[in-house]
């Protein structure tokens, strides 16, 4: 079995090589006759490349399914009793199998693009050879430092260690697969942005090919963050979501980054603006992506993640170093082609609110970098490491986050080139009285900002929020109005047809929407409170609105793990509203313990339990309990911006011709992005 | 200003600052949970010392109990700090400090922002202020195709 999955990583090395080399040279002769060939042949092999990747992942799946402990990575993530959904994530669960997976990810996005070549075949050739040099250095990393498919040494174990505890946990199956299809896919718009640049591709076609690329890519690492948020939260037991733990900012960065490419694109596309800008915004959130492959690898900062730490870390530091160097040269090289079409001409234009909210990103990316390299740096200067932990990013980039939802609010009440102080007062006042009556309505509910920079920020969050959410209201039924005024249907059927006729700015809107709510979610853990007791047979815990009744404390026992669990009747305004069973187990395999947190989940409010462990005179269990207001608010808002970015990516309804003065038509409805 | 008035903002300044002060002084239960988010579990499990919920670590107990001493004895802010970082080492704290080069570590963001903001703000004012290239003579109508380009160009911009 090992030998296939080792020949498979060889083959694959081979003919991506072949793909690159061959894709080369048919580029560099373009002239040539033979060129066209080599460079089909080229495309070829970088298709065969994705059989052969997939081949790999799929014995090294079968390997654990089939327990085959002479393969050592089989023996190090898996064992017998492991249950079949994680036995399949033992391919991404451990250094090696991850890397493997990034490589068939990478593949399978390779694929696609190979097949759908004749959309523009010089661009997606130049293309295509990017993606093969990726691929080349994965696969060299496969091949030499990490083989999935090494053997064990000496007599054959009888079971192996197991999956990590923590990753024994259903979001586990599905959390990796999306950060990875999100690192990975930005591959992709750096591959066409890279090949723009060194080919000098007249006009911004790539652009367009690109943007659905980019979204999905983005789409993506967006539902990989939330899921690891997530289960952060339902597994950890620490009663948090977000810890800024270096291996959660290595998945932000390239998030902050895409998103702010997301924006700007915008300019280039319509006006012609900001293509160097651009151009180093993909390079830098692909090399963002690498980067935060090497932090979570190579051990250089100290991680809650620590399974993964290895030696490749100088393999990552190789490859970035010529990542840089080769957008360096094409951009040297070429930069007179990045040159604007258009001049911005008001500071109060789609534009500059574009401008600004790129350097809120950028700034709030250097912010996590900076924090999560700081100890390395101080280490190196003092001699003695410092932590950079929750305190310092919260502080930093909660200002950063509010600026920007400011900008989130005014942004799309500007038009593109300039927009009057008229216009933008008459669309503005409604929404900002909104927000500002919703401030006052939270003073007098108790916010009392003055006591705590926590509940300052919380009550901005919300007011800020609560602008946003306006103002897209608003701009739905603005549009609506207008287009039912022509069609004379309903308001929500207009709002309907307004949104299929410009699906990427009114689901851009909807991703707003979502992030807000989830905005409003992160401001509720200002308000967090935690409880812990030991809890014999009937005794009692308050917490918040919540009574706890301890009514019993068990253990139970199966293959895979033995448990400890406790049985919680909870109580509100004397009634009893749900029966919570927060639970601690003790992995046999790996002979390691994890909590599983049990969370009753309501709009208001999560009343979070775990079983913090026994009390060993006693015998009786130790329950701690959180109460974390708008928690569920953060998974609604995740589900908003899915919904949103499904959105942008449904194609434009055509436009419909409505025969009425020019000046009729130059109605924003519905207008630009 | 009139000084009647001068006065009257200094008053109200006054009163206000007293006022956050009083109404911003903790108990010892929230200085517990201010300073206990300021510290990190010395275990190594890389989280902060009240979040720490690793069943029977030594550590996380034994440091809640100094630090509850500590808040009882009434030790102020940095002084309690102090002497978990002698106990300890600076990775007990959660954040760099404001001294030494540990400053840096908070200066820098603030000092990205303010510069980004004011590159932001220059690159904006000297697009604006270049000249239009515009052809010397006056603008003139234009009919037919040329409108229609016009046309497109402005749907393209607008996607109306």
């Amino acid at each position: 079995m090992s030998q296939i999955g080792s020949f498979a990583l060889l083959l694959a090395l081979a003919l991506s090589a072949y793909s690159f080399l061959a894709g080369l040279i048919a580029l560099v002769r373009e002239r040539d006759a033979s060129s066209a060939r080599l460079s089909e042949t080229a495309r070829r092999a970088g298709i065969a490349a994705f059989a052969v990747v997939f081949l790999a992942a799929f014995v090294l799946v079968v390997a654990a399914f089939q327990n085959d402990f002479s393969i050592a990575y089989i023996f190090h993530h898996s064992n017998r009793d492991l249950p079949a959904p994680y036995k399949f994530a033992t391919l991404w669960s451990g250094q090696e199998g991850s890397l493997l997976f990034w490589s068939l990810l990478l593949s399978a996005y390779g694929l696609v693009l190979r097949l759908r070549y004749k959309t523009d075949v010089r661009l997606f050739a130049y293309a295509s050879v990017i993606i093969a040099a990726v691929q080349i250095f994965f696969l060299l990393l496969l091949n030499f430092a990490a083989n999935p498919f090494g053997v064990m040494q000496g007599s054959l174990p009888a079971d192996g260690n197991g999956l990590n505890p923590l990753l024994q946990y259903p979001e586990m199956v599905i959390h990796p697969p999306m950060l990875y299809l999100g690192y990975v896919g930005f591959t992709v718009p750096f591959a066409f942005a890279l090949a723009a640049l060194a080919m000098r591709y007249p006009g911004e076609k790539w652009i367009h090919i690109t943007r659905r690329w980019t979204m999905v890519t983005w789409g993506f690492l967006t539902c990989g963050i939330f899921l690891g948020a997530h289960w952060a939260y339902s597994v950890l037991g620490w009663g948090g979501y977000w810890g800024w733990d270096p291996v959660e900012n290595a998945s932000l960065m390239p998030w902050l980054t895409g998103t702010a490419f997301l924006h700007s694109v915008m300019m280039q596309e319509k006006r012609g603006m900001l293509k160097t800008w651009n151009m180093w915004l993909i390079f830098a959130t692909f090399g963002l992506s690498i980067f935060g492959t090497f932090l979570t690898r190579s051990g250089v900062v100290s991680s809650v993640h620590a399974f993964a730490q290895s030696s490749i870390g100088d393999w990552f530091v190789t490859f970035l170093a010529l990542i840089f160097a080769t957008c360096v040269f094409f951009y040297v090289k070429n930069r007179s082609h990045l040159r604007s079409e258009h001049k911005l001409e008001s500071l109060v234009s789609r534009e500059s609110s574009f401008l600004f909210n790129n350097l809120l990103f950028v700034v709030a990316c250097f912010t996590v970098l900076w924090g999560t390299l700081f100890p390395v740096l101080s280490e190196w200067v003092q001699g003695n490491k410092v932590t950079v932990g929750p305190p310092f990013f919260n502080r930093v980039n909660i200002p950063v986050a509010l600026l920007l939802l400011v900008l989130t609010a005014v942004g799309p009440l500007l038009a593109w080139r300039r927009t009057s102080v008229e216009s933008l007062r008459r669309n503005f006042f409604w929404p900002a009285m909104g927000a500002l009556g919703i401030g006052i309505l939270l003073l007098i509910l108790g916010f009392r900002p003055w006591k705590d920079a926590s509940y300052f920020y919380s009550l901005m969050t919300i007011t800020l929020s609560v602008l946003v959410g306006l103002t897209v209201i608003s701009e739905f039924v603005r549009g609506g109005r207008v287009i039912g005024r022509h069609t004379g249907q309903n308001l929500f059927a207009s709002m309907l047809q307004l949104a299929h006729r410009n699906t990427r700015r009114y689901g851009g809107y909807i991703v707003h929407f979502g992030v807000i709510v989830i905005m409003i979610g992160f401001a509720g853990s200002a308000f967090n409170q935690d409880k812990e007791q030991e809890m014999g047979f009937g005794d009692k815990m308050t917490i918040g609105s919540y009574t706890l009744v301890c009514r019993s404390y068990t253990q139970d026992d199966n293959p895979n793990y033995g448990s400890e669990w406790a049985v919680m009747d909870v109580f509100q305004g004397g009634k009893q509203v749900g029966t919570l069973y927060p639970e601690r187990r003790f992995y046999k395999a790996s002979q390691q313990t994890s909590t599983m947190p049990r969370v009753r989940s309501t709009a208001k409010e999560d009343l979070y339990l775990v079983y913090e462990g026994q009390n060993q005179d006693t015998g009786r269990p130790i329950i701690k309990a959180h109460l974390n207001p708008l928690v569920m608010w953060i998974w609604t808002g995740v589900w908003l911006m899915i919904a949103g970015t499904v959105v942008a990516l449904i194609p434009n309804a055509a436009p419909v011709r409505v025969p009425v003065p020019a000046r009729l038509q130059a109605e924003p409805v519905g207008a630009g992005d | 200003m009139s000084r009647k008035m001068r006065q009257r903002i200094s008053q109200l300044g006054l009163v206000c600052t007293l006022l956050l002060v009083l109404l911003g002084a903790g108990d010892d239960s929230a200085r517990f949970v201010d300073l206990g988010h300021r510290l990190m579990c010395a275990c190594g499990c890389h989280q902060i010392l009240l979040e720490c919920n690793h069943v029977g670590c030594s550590y996380s107990d034994r440091m809640r109990a100094e630090l509850v001493a500590a808040v009882d004895r009434g030790d102020n802010d940095d002084l309690t700090l102090q002497s978990f970082v002698q106990k300890y080492g600076p990775t007990v704290l959660a954040a760099p400090t404001k001294t030494g080069f540990d400053r840096v570590a908070w200066i820098a963001p603030y000092a990205a922002l303010v510069l980004g903001l004011g590159l932001v703000t220059f690159i904006v004012r000297a697009w604006r202020s270049r000249p239009l290239l515009l052809p010397a003579d006056a603008p003139v109508p234009v009919h037919g195709t040329e409108l229609e380009q016009f046309r497109q160009q402005a749907r393209k911009e607008t996607e109306v």
